[in-house]
C-alpha cells in the first residue's frame, strides 16, 4: 500500500492528485518542493472568519512558494478551537484566547500564537453629517443599554461641539450571531463602563438590554445601518473600511478620540507596557496616545508536542511564513493590522517551540 | 426479452395478463427484491428520524437538567451568565408563521380557483408557472429583497396606515423599525404560498365535473357553485396544503432572520422585531464556546422538532376527523 503511493507518487501527472493523498497521517512522508525532507505537505486548519481573508492570501501564496497544501476553513473561533481539541484540526485560529476550561479540555501545552490584529468600528447613518463623530466607551454603552436615546442628548453633544446632531431616536444595530466582534466590543464596554460589566459583561453573543435590531454577520449590521436612519452599528473595521462606512473616532484611555485605522490598532498594541508569557491577552482600551481602543488579536493556536513530527515541522515552516515581514505586509495590504515588533519577537519564539513527538 | 416483466406506465405495477395462470418465476423474484427495497428504505427514514431524535435529545439534557420547565418559560436569553430559556424563540416561530398562513391561506387558495374556475388556459399555465416559481427561489434572496424592499416600504408606507386605521389595537402600536414579526410573517406568507397553491389547484381539478354541472343547472351562479361544491369537496386536501405550508414557515431560516430583528423578546404588537427559534439556533450555533451554551441551543433544536412534530399530528387529526364527517 505504501509503496504504491511513493512508486506512483513520481509519476508526474497524478503527483498533484496524489500527494495529497499520501500526507494523511500513518501515510509515507513524501518530500515537498522545497527539498526539505520530514515535513508533511498539508495541513488543516480552521477557525475565526475575520482571518480568513488574509489566511486564504497566506495559504494560496505559501503552497505557490512551497507546494505544501494548507487548508483553512472559516469555521468560526469556536468551530476552530472545538475541531482543535478533538485533533480534526493540526491547528485553530480564534479571536479569542482559550480559555482556562477550553484548554484543560486539550490535556497538552498549547501555544497561542498571534498573527494579525483587526478593529472594530462603530458606524452610523445621519443624513447629512459630514465630520467623524466622536464617541467615548460610557457613552456607546449607555446608548445600547437605551439610556441615551436621542442623537441631541447632551452627553452626546459635549463630545462633538460644533456638529449639527439631530432631535432623533437612536436605532442601535448590533450582531445576531455570535462573533469574535462582540466580544472585542463588549470588552472595550466593559473595560470602560462598570454598568456594563456588571449587567452585561462580555462574550460572543450578548443578552441585548435594549431594543435593538440584530444583523447576521458584517454584511447583516451595515445592510441595517445603511437601510435605517438615525441607526448606530459596530463592524469590523475591514469591512467598514471596504465599503467606505463612516466611522467614529473613539476616546480612547490617553483620553485622545482616535479613528481607526490599520496603524492606530497596531500602535494600540505597540505601546503595550507587559506582554504575558503566553500572549493571552487583550488590547482593547490600551494605552498610548494614538491607541485605538477597539481592538483585538487573532491568535492561531497549536499544541506544543504534536503526535505527528511532519505535521510538527510543516507547522512550523508555515506559521514561521506568515509571521515574516513579507507575510505580515501582505496583512496590510488587505487592511488587516500588521505585528509589531513587540508582539512579533515572542511569537516566533513560540513557533520554534512546536515540536514532534520523539 | 418476452421473458422480462412488463410494466403498467401508468401504476408502475407489473401488467397481469387475465389468462396467465401465475406469475413466471422471474416476476416473483423481482416482486420480492421490489418488496424488500421498499421495506428498507422506509426503515431507513424510520430509523434516520429516530436517530436524530435521539441526538437531540441526548445533547439537550445538560441544558434541560439545569433549567428544568423553566427552559421553555423563561424569557432571559443571556449566554454571558449562562441564562437559557427558550420562550421568545417559540414565541416568535409560532406567530410569525401563524402571520405567514392568515395571509398565505386565502391568496394560495383564490389563485389555485381562479387557476381551475376561471382562468383561460394560456393565462393558467403563465400564473401557475409564476407561482411554481416562487417555491424554487432561494431563501436568502427572499431575505434580501426583505431588508432592501419589503422592510422599508413596511417602515415608512405600511405601517403608518396600520397605526392610524388599526392603532388601538395592541398588535400594531410602537416604533417600527422595518424589520419585525410582521416582515418576517410577509415573506414567509410570499414563501409558502406556492405550497398552498400548487396543492389546492390539483384537488380542486379532481372535483367531479358533473356535480358541478349539477350545481349550475340547478341555478347556481359561479361563485355558489365553487363555495358550495367545489371548495366541500376538496377542503381536506386543501387542509393538507396548508399544513405543508406550515411546516415549511416553522423551519424556515435564513429569510427569517434576515428580517425578524432577532431580538429575544415577547412583545404583544407585529410591528416590533422578534425572534425565531430556527434564527437563533443558525446564528449561535457557530461561536457558541460553552457546553452549557451548545446544550441549550441544541434544547431549542428539540422544542422545534416537537413543535413541527405536535401541530402535524394535531392537523392530520383534524383532517382524518374531517374525512370521518365527509363520509357520514
Amino acid at each position: 500500500m505504501n509503496w504504491n503511493c511513493v512508486k506512483l507518487n513520481l509519476t508526474a501527472a497524478t503527483a498533484a492528485l496524489l500527494i495529497s493523498g499520501c500526507g494523511q497521517p500513518g501515510g509515507p512522508v513524501p518530500v515537498n518542493a522545497d527539498g526539505a525532507g520530514g515535513a508533511s505537505d498539508s495541513l488543516m486548519g480552521g477557525g475565526s472568519s475575520f482571518v480568513y481573508p488574509v489566511m486564504n492570501r497566506w495559504t494560496s501564496d505559501y503552497n505557490k512558494k512551497t507546494g505544501v497544501q494548507v487548508n483553512y476553513q472559516s469555521l468560526g473561533s469556536s468551530g476552530g478551537v472545538k475541531q482543535f481539541t478533538v485533533k480534526t484540526l493540526d491547528f485553530g485560529a480564534t479571536d479569542a484566547p482559550m480559555n482556562e476550561e477550553q484548554l484543560a479540555e486539550v490535556k497538552e501545552p498549547v501555544l497561542h500564537i498571534p498573527v494579525v490584529m483587526g478593529a472594530v468600528a462603530v458606524t452610523y447613518n445621519i443624513a447629512g453629517l459630514k465630520a467623524p463623530l466622536t464617541l467615548s466607551g460610557p457613552l456607546i454603552a449607555d446608548i445600547y443599554q437605551g439610556k441615551i436615546k436621542k442623537w441631541n442628548d447632551p452627553a452626546i453633544v459635549a463630545l462633538n461641539s460644533g456638529v449639527a446632531l439631530p432631535d432623533a431616536d437612536i436605532v442601535s444595530v448590533r450582531r445576531a450571531d455570535g462573533s469574535g466582534t462582540t466580544f472585542i466590543f463588549a470588552d472595550f464596554l466593559a473595560k470602560t463602563s462598570p454598568e456594563w460589566e456588571k449587567n452585561i459583561g462580555v462574550g460572543n453573543s450578548l443578552e441585548w438590554p435594549a431594543d435593538s435590531i440584530g444583523g447576521k454577520g458584517n454584511e447583516g449590521v451595515s445592510a441595517q445601518v445603511q437601510r435605517q436612519a438615525n441607526s448606530i452599528g459596530y463592524v469590523e473595521l475591514v469591512y467598514a473600511l471596504e465599503a467606505k462606512l463612516p466611522v467614529a473616532a473613539i476616546i480612547n484611555q490617553a483620553q485622545k478620540p482616535v479613528l481607526p485605522s490599520v496603524e492606530s490598532v497596531t500602535a494600540a498594541a505597540a505601546e503595550l507596557t507587559t506582554v504575558p508569557e503566553d500572549l493571552r491577552m487583550s488590547i482593547t482600551n490600551a494605552t498610548g496616545d494614538g491607541a485605538y481602543p477597539m481592538a483585538g488579536i487573532t491568535w492561531v493556536v497549536a499544541r506544543e508536542t504534536m503526535d505527528d513530527a511532519s505535521k510538527a515541522a510543516a507547522l512550523k515552516q508555515f506559521f514561521t511564513y506568515i509571521l515574516s515581514d513579507e507575510s505580515q505586509a501582505k496583512a496590510n495590504e488587505l487592511k488587516y493590522s500588521k505585528l509589531p515588533e513587540k508582539l512579533l519577537t515572542p511569537a516566533r519564539e513560540k513557533v520554534a517551540q512546536i515540536k514532534g513527538k520523539p | 426479452m418476452s421473458a422480462s416483466p412488463s410494466f403498467s406506465p401508468l401504476t408502475g405495477e407489473p401488467r397481469v395478463r387475465p389468462f396467465a395462470s401465475t406469475p413466471s418465476r422471474t416476476l416473483r423474484r423481482y416482486d420480492r427484491l421490489a418488496f424488500g427495497l421498499s421495506v428498507v428504505s422506509g426503515l431507513i427514514i424510520l430509523a434516520l428520524l429516530a436517530g436524530i431524535l435521539y441526538q437531540l435529545v441526548f445533547l439537550s439534557v445538560p441544558a434541560l437538567q439545569r433549567f428544568g420547565f423553566g427552559f421553555l418559560t423563561s424569557t432571559e436569553w443571556d449566554p454571558v451568565h449562562e441564562q437559557f430559556g427558550a420562550l421568545p424563540f417559540l414565541y416568535g416561530t409560532l406567530v410569525s408563521s401563524a402571520v405567514a398562513l392568515l395571509i398565505a391561506t386565502p391568496f394560495g387558495i383564490g389563485t389555485a380557483l381562479f387557476l381551475t374556475e376561471m382562468a383561460p388556459k394560456n393565462v393558467r399555465d403563465i400564473i401557475a408557472f409564476v407561482v411554481d416559481m416562487l417555491a424554487a427561489i432561494p431563501s436568502v434572496v427572499y431575505g434580501l429583497w426583505g431588508i432592501f424592499v419589503l422592510a422599508p416600504f413596511i417602515q415608512e408606507d405600511l405601517s403608518p396606515v396600520l397605526q392610524k386605521y388599526l392603532g388601538f389595537l395592541p398588535l400594531f402600536q410602537g416604533r417600527n423599525d422595518g424589520v419585525s414579526m410582521l416582515t418576517a410573517g410577509i415573506i414567509l406568507a410570499i414563501m409558502v404560498v406556492p405550497f398552498i397553491t400548487a396543492i389546492s389547484r390539483e384537488v380542486l381539478l379532481t372535483a367531479p365535473a358533473d356535480l358541478k354541472a349539477a350545481s349550475l343547472a340547478l341555478g347556481a351562479t359561479k361563485w355558489e357553485t365553487i363555495w358550495k361544491v367545489v371548495l366541500p369537496y376538496s377542503r381536506i386536501g386543501i387542509g393538507g396544503g396548508i399544513v405543508l405550508a406550515l411546516g415549511r414557515a416553522l423551519g424556515e431560516t435564513m429569510a427569517v432572520t434576515m428580517v425578524i430583528g432577532n431580538m429575544p423578546e415577547i412583545s404583544a404588537s407585529l410591528l416590533r422585531p422578534g425572534h425565531s427559534m430556527a434564527a437563533v439556533i443558525a446564528n449561535e450555533f457557530r461561536e457558541a464556546d460553552s457546553a452549557i451554551y451548545l446544550s441549550a441551543l441544541v434544547a431549542v433544536g428539540l422544542v422545534l422538532f416537537v413543535v413541527a412534530l405536535v401541530i402535524n399530528l394535531a392537523a392530520r387529526l383534524l383532517l382524518w376527523r374531517m374525512r370521518g364527517v365527509a363520509k357520514n
